[in-house]
């Protein structure tokens, strides 16, 4: 057992961080503000998501951690030590097995269950800071449901780039009420968060909570004779094959020879591990 | 008739000082009316007032609203009253910069006013856009270019496009020539003159131009202090001022 308390936080704050996690989830995509406390851990690191993640655990909890996909890169490993030693949960890299999921910028690719929760990591809550910087405003637009400059948007990208160019971060309308950016996952994840799991959302640095319940309705914004679309890289993954999957490009030197690999480490793995193989699979092996 | 705008007493206060108060005026639909005064006559406090951007101390606004007939705005609740200015009414601000989205392109300030009233559609949002940018004598090519690019007069046109999308019926302008050269001005001048004609506009327009009100207005109220002092039609006003504030302010403009 560690010296600090369960999961770093004291009771108390976890307590205030609950209370803002259930107002989210009762009003689902509103942006509940919360006293966010100095994390041991830079801002941008994912201090929110650490702090939702805090408040959620508890001691039977089995944690995953994954930061663009992948268990094994900086931000995933450093959390995930972070809980092992403050919280002494069982962490694993298996999305089935994880019973908090706590993600940067990536929904796994493996379905989530209704007894999962899954924390992303948010930098900037407001998906019209970068129209209208005035708070006041922001929340007087959520307040009165003015959402046309969302669309402005949208329609600046058509005209610039001929096709809705926001790949990340695309802004969705959560049960029909409130225009939420679901953090920066791709929009090839944006269909996926109609799922069974709680999805809760924290920024730390602008002290935000909110929150999508299970089953609730989430359209990603778009014009009639511009439908979204989930796009991704239009090939399969060079490990172990899938064709379904989100994937991160790899330059492998300096003559231009790429690889296309799951962005989720887990999912790739596990199709490896099931037998699949992709154009440089033996290889890797 | 029934008066598109029905001005009752009112008072805008800052403090203990008079921003403006005893206002009272009827103004009916395809009527345009001028305001003018000195600085700090309290003719922008007047306008703002009026147009939803402060709320009046004393007195009534009534518009009468397409829906549901003439009614008070500075009672009506926030929701429908910015619901109002995006649709029925226009806001033309002096500095185009005000109203203007700096870091969005033409065709989207355009658009905007469409977006938030619900269309979905970038064909027709952008169809729209362009023939407006034509009505205002911005070429087509410009649709995209930010209005950084453009010059004064443009953004001013710019905006006047932003505002006139929806088909307001009422249009605030405040100083909408200031800053701009005088063959500018005669050529935006000439420009809302033809849209406040073909579109059947009402307008309030707050200035310190005796030009711009003797081309623009029907009528005409002079303001000093806080205080209406003189009203009635344009010409008469101008050609036979009788108060002296307004005899002074017709005599100090150089004939040319």
């Amino acid at each position: 057992m560690s010296d600090y308390n369960f999961a770093y936080l004291d009771e108390q704050t976890k307590r205030m961080i609950r209370r803002a996690i259930l107002k989210g989830l009762a009003v689902p995509g509103y942006q509940v503000p919360f006293a966010s406390r100095e994390m041991p851990m830079p801002y941008g690191w994912g201090t929110g998501g650490v702090q939702v993640s805090a408040a959620t655990l508890t001691p039977e909890d089995t944690l995953k951690v994954i930061d663009q996909g992948a268990d094994d890169t900086t931000n995933a490993v450093s959390i995930r030590k972070f809980f092992e030693r403050t919280a002494c949960v069982a962490t694993t890299e298996e999305t089935a097995n994880a019973s908090v999921i706590q993600t940067r910028h990536r929904i796994p690719e493996a379905e989530l269950s209704e007894d999962q929760i899954l924390v992303y990591q948010v930098p900037i809550p407001e998906p019209l800071r970068f129209l209208e910087p005035r708070e006041t405003e922001t929340r007087k637009m959520h307040a009165l449901q003015e959402y046309g400059l969302m669309h402005v948007k949208l329609y600046e990208d058509i005209s610039q780039h001929g096709a809705i160019a926001t790949a990340y971060a695309y802004p969705v309308k959560v049960e029909g009420r409130y225009v939420m950016d679901p953090s920066p996952i791709p929009k090839f994840d944006n269909p996926k968060m109609e799922m069974a799991a709680i999805q809760l959302f924290g920024a730390g640095r602008e002290q935000r909570i909110y929150a999508v319940p299970p089953y609730t309705k989430v359209v990603s914004l778009d014009f009639e004779d511009y439908p979204f679309e989930a796009s991704k890289a239009d090939h399969s993954c060079d490990l172990c094959g899938a064709e379904d999957s989100y994937l991160d490009e790899v330059i492998l030197d300096d003559a231009g020879n790429r690889m296309f690999v799951c962005s989720d480490t887990d999912y790739c793995r596990s199709r490896r591990e099931a037998g699949h193989s992709g154009r440089l699979g033996e290889e890797a092996a | 008739m029934t008066p598109l705008l029905q001005v009752k007493n009112v008072a805008k206060m800052y403090g203990a000082r008079i921003g403006c108060t005893e206002v009272n005026f009827d103004l009916y639909p395809g009527e345009v009316m001028g305001i003018v005064g000195e600085s700090g006559s309290g003719k922008s406090t007047l306008l703002n007032s009026l147009a939803g951007h402060l709320t009046p101390d004393r007195g009534e606004v009534i518009f009468d609203t397409r829906a549901d007939g003439p009614v008070d705005t500075v009672t009506m609740s926030e929701p429908q009253r910015r619901m109002l200015s995006r649709t029925d009414w226009a806001f033309v601000h002096q500095h185009a910069r005000d109203g203007l989205r700096m870091s969005v392109s033409a065709g989207g300030n355009i658009g905007e006013r469409l977006m938030a009233v619900g269309d979905r559609h970038y064909g027709s949002i952008r169809e729209r856009a362009a023939d407006w940018l034509g009505r205002v004598e911005i070429a087509d090519s410009r649709i995209d270019d930010r209005p950084s690019a453009f010059s004064g007069g443009m953004q001013q046109r710019l905006q006047i496009a932003r505002n006139l999308v929806t088909g307001p019926r009422l249009v605030f302008m405040d100083e909408p020539t200031g800053g701009l050269d005088v063959s500018v001005q005669a050529r935006l001048l000439d420009l809302l003159r033809g849209l406040v004609r073909e579109m059947g506009l009402s307008a309030i327009i707050v200035t310190h131009d005796l030009a711009v009100v003797r081309l623009l207005a029907d009528r005409l109220m002079v303001m000093k202090d806080g205080h209406v002092v003189e009203s009635g039609l344009t010409d008469q006003v101008l050609d036979d001022p009788q108060h002296g504030y307004t005899q002074l302010l017709v005599s100090s403009v150089l004939q040319v």
